[in-house]
């Protein structure tokens, strides 16, 4: 009896203690065995599973030149910056990873990314391989990279050629004056003139930016400090929610919008503008046919204000990134080398419509179509970079909130006015600390 | 308890000694120490993950919100600066920006969780007496009520979006398209309707808890009682105030508890239904604390944060106990 029972405590504790054991053994092996990456891609294409019928194949190409497999994980962009975060703090998770390139900076004050020094890029075939505008959003100004640039992206004015068409518009607008005028024009029988993602504080606050840029205002002062309620910021921020309060060219149900409905929505014929980065595969995968609508730079104002200056659209990109804790950098670095190949650049671009960040295919024919010929010109004339400060994924989510509750304001037929705009820009600017 | 019935699941925990005697040769000495070891060895494991799961989380949350705890160091906390109460003090400050909007948030998570609460006990309790006893059909009823319970509540709760959204969704379809009751589509999801939309979603998802304990409890209450009360011509009110009522109370004590705090805390069901950060209408405690640390990356500004909001709530549950039991007492 005794020793049944001793037999079975035991057993208890036995299992118990296995129980324990299996819960910190899990995970170790993610990379461990040499030649395995894991690759948190993001969602560039119409959805999750489109990335990962566009990637995987690149995927199997590389494990048969080199003998490395890729697990992949795309990862949607709602949770991207959550989940780099915790691999950061964790030290856990993936080898290489994609981040929004105006994270950049933000990403390399943690610490946890490999730096991009000279050496580390020759590895990947060497700086000058680079555009030199993406390779500066990479990171803060006179630090090594803590990223190399993968797809380059710019905003562009997309529009319904039937919609102008019957409302009698023969040229999309160059100022947000003529915008605002066709919109209005196109707001007809329920359909609307602007689409927005309203609810987006990453689109949002990536308009505010270029709009107060038109307006001559600055984000942050030279030394990094916010500087979110500067006159010129708040009436940027107005004008743009204005498209819904003042101008009424934008549906209220926009301030709900955070999953791409505005594309859909562009897509479907319900809005004839739409403000978007490379929307042309999005819009495919919808069933709108590349000639239905047209392209063009994102508009300016008719007269800037003094200091204004000519930017309408940001810096935008993906960056790769590598994460220190991987036990198989250089196998990291090779695949790396391997995106940032002149094929992959070629072929990954082309479907995802966006611009390669690498100078030596830019002369491919795929990367003259109309959307990309916008695109280029607008990176290359018109765009700047978000600042590159440590703080900056955290204006886009204070700032990118605040314009999201405006937008709830407007949508509810609140008051949106320079004091409420200042004020709410005021409150996000004091939660920086 | 006042009652002298005792429950079926309850068993005498104390042998009585006199009993032994059945045994034909009584228990030797040396035996006994081994034996008073097996219930500890048994709880190990259950004190290892609670320590694990829930008590090294808590001590590091407490550590944590002393901390700078920003991106600058959150790979290496050895390096995170220690300023002391400095996290409280920025968040309890009710003059700044931040502390208002705490406060703020606290005070919509108190009503959100009294009305939640109450609402989840009042359905849970009608549908318990309403159920009990047996009828044809019952048991699909019961499986029916019990559904908001068994689904994900990722599902459910991502469900309930697609049917606020204000031009897609079912229920504004339902009220301006169909029944004509409005004559413009409202906002469920922003503004003011947005907590009310919380509000129900929380009930609906907490309801079928209340009413599964409840109806268990019911389960034990002896049909004599009942007898008794119809015998002396108590109507249905009186029973249920004077029989139902009072036998279901200790349940009532532990339900009522349980779903306050579930409620107070819930984080799942606003995430899901406003997808990360909730209009300041409905701008739970769980999401603003998870906005403060996560989404502006000040893990100890978000620690202290939730390190008053558990001393909040041990007050409310010690207090909430030491009423109830003072009360049990006086019974």
């Amino acid at each position: 009896m005794s020793t049944r029972r001793q037999l079975g405590i035991l057993t208890a504790a036995v299992l118990a203690a296995a129980s324990l054991t299996a819960c910190g053994g899990s995970g170790d092996d993610a990379g461990g065995s040499g030649k395995t990456l894991t690759y948190w891609a993001s969602n560039q294409g119409a959805s999750i599973e489109a990335d990962k019928a566009i990637l995987q194949p690149e995927l199997d190409k590389f494990e048969k030149q080199t003998g490395i497999k890729v697990n992949l994980e795309v990862v949607p962009w709602s949770d991207l910056l959550n989940r780099l975060l915790a691999a950061a703090t964790s030290g856990q998770g993936p080898d290489v990873v994609n981040i929004g390139n105006t994270w950049s900076a933000s990403l390399q004050a943690t610490g946890a990314l490999v730096e991009f020094d000279d050496a580390t890029l020759q590895a990947v075939g060497g700086k000058d391989r680079f555009v030199p505008a993406a390779l500066a959003a990479a990171g803060a100004p006179g630090k090594p990279p803590a990223a190399v640039p993968l797809y380059s992206l710019a905003y562009a004015l997309y529009y319904n050629k039937k919609a102008f068409a019957d409302a009698g518009i023969t040229a999309p607008p160059t100022t947000w004056e003529q915008l605002a005028e066709y919109g209005k024009k196109l707001t007809t029988g329920g359909k609307w003139g602007l689409a927005i993602e309203g609810a987006n504080p990453n689109e949002n606050a990536h308009h505010a930016f270029a709009f107060g840029q038109q307006y001559g205002g600055e984000w942050f002062d030279s030394s990094g400090k916010p500087t979110f309620d500067t006159p010129q910021n708040v009436s940027a921020v107005k004008r743009y929610v204005d498209f819904m309060a003042t101008d009424k060219i934008t549906n209220p149900s926009n301030a709900e919008y955070a999953q791409n409905q505005s594309v859909s929505d562009f897509a479907n014929g319900k809005a004839a503008m739409l403000l978007w980065q490379a929307a042309g595969s999005n819009l495919k995968t919808q069933n709108m046919a590349p000639d239905a609508y047209g392209i063009a730079p994102v508009p300016f104002l008719a007269s800037p204000p003094a200091g204004g200056k000519k930017v309408n659209s940001m810096v935008a990109g993906i960056n790769m990134a590598v994460f220190k804790h991987t036990k198989n950098k250089d196998a990291s670095l090779n695949f790396v080398k391997f995106m940032t190949s002149d094929e992959e650049q070629t072929l990954l671009n082309k479907t995802y419509g966006s611009l390669p960040a690498v100078k030596t295919v830019g002369t491919d024919p795929a990367f003259s179509a109309p959307e990309q010929k916008v695109l280029q010109e607008t990176l290359s004339t018109s765009a700047a970079p978000l600042p590159q400060v440590p703080d900056e994924s955290t204006f886009e989510t204070l700032v990118g909130t605040a314009i999201k509750e405006l937008f709830a304001d407007a949508a509810s037929g609140r008051p949106v006015t320079e004091d409420s705009v200042k004020k709410k820009l005021s409150d996000a600017q004091q939660k920086m600390r | 308890m006042a009652t002298s019935t005792t429950a079926p699941g309850a068993r005498p925990d104390r042998r009585d000694p006199g009993a032994a005697t059945a045994a034909p040769a009584p228990a030797r000495r040396p035996r006994r120490p081994r034996r008073s070891l097996l219930p500890y060895l048994l709880l190990v494991p259950a004190v290892v993950l609670e320590l694990a799961i829930h008590v090294i989380p808590m001590v590091v949350g407490v550590w944590m919100s002393l901390l700078e705890l920003t991106q600058f160091h959150i790979r290496d906390w050895s390096t995170a600066p220690f300023i002391g109460l400095e996290n409280y003090k920025a968040t309890l400050d009710f003059n700044s920006v931040a502390g208002r909007e705490l406060l703020h948030s606290f005070w919509v998570t108190l009503v959100y969780t009294l009305l939640s609460v109450g609402l989840a006990w009042l359905l849970g309790i009608a549908g318990a007496v309403v159920l009990q006893r047996p009828f044809r059909g019952r048991a699909i009823l019961r499986a029916l009520f019990l559904t908001p319970y068994a689904l994900p509540v990722y599902t459910a709760v991502i469900t309930w979006s697609f049917l606020l959204q204000r031009d897609t969704g079912l229920v504004n379809h339902v009220l301006v398209d169909q029944l004509g009751l409005l004559d413009d589509k409202p906002f469920w999801l922003i503004g003011d309707n947005s907590f009310w939309s919380l509000l129900i979603v929380s009930v609906w998802r907490s309801w079928p808890f209340a009413f599964l304990c409840l109806m268990a409890g019911l389960q034990n209450v002896p049909d004599e009682l009942y007898e008794a009360a119809a015998i002396d011509g108590a109507g249905f009110w009186w029973r249920l105030r004077s029989v139902t009522l009072p036998m279901l109370r200790p349940v009532n004590l532990v339900l009522l508890l349980v779903l306050f705090l579930w409620t107070f805390n819930d984080f799942n069901t606003p995430y899901v239904l406003f997808g990360g950060s909730a209009p300041a209408q409905a701008d739970l405690i769980s999401i603003h604390i998870y906005r403060s640390s996560f989404k502006t990356w000040d893990f100890g500004s978000g620690s202290a944060m939730s390190v008053a909001l558990l001393l909040f709530l041990l007050v409310v549950s010690a207090g909430y106990l030491l009423i109830t039991n003072r009360r049990r007492d006086h019974a």
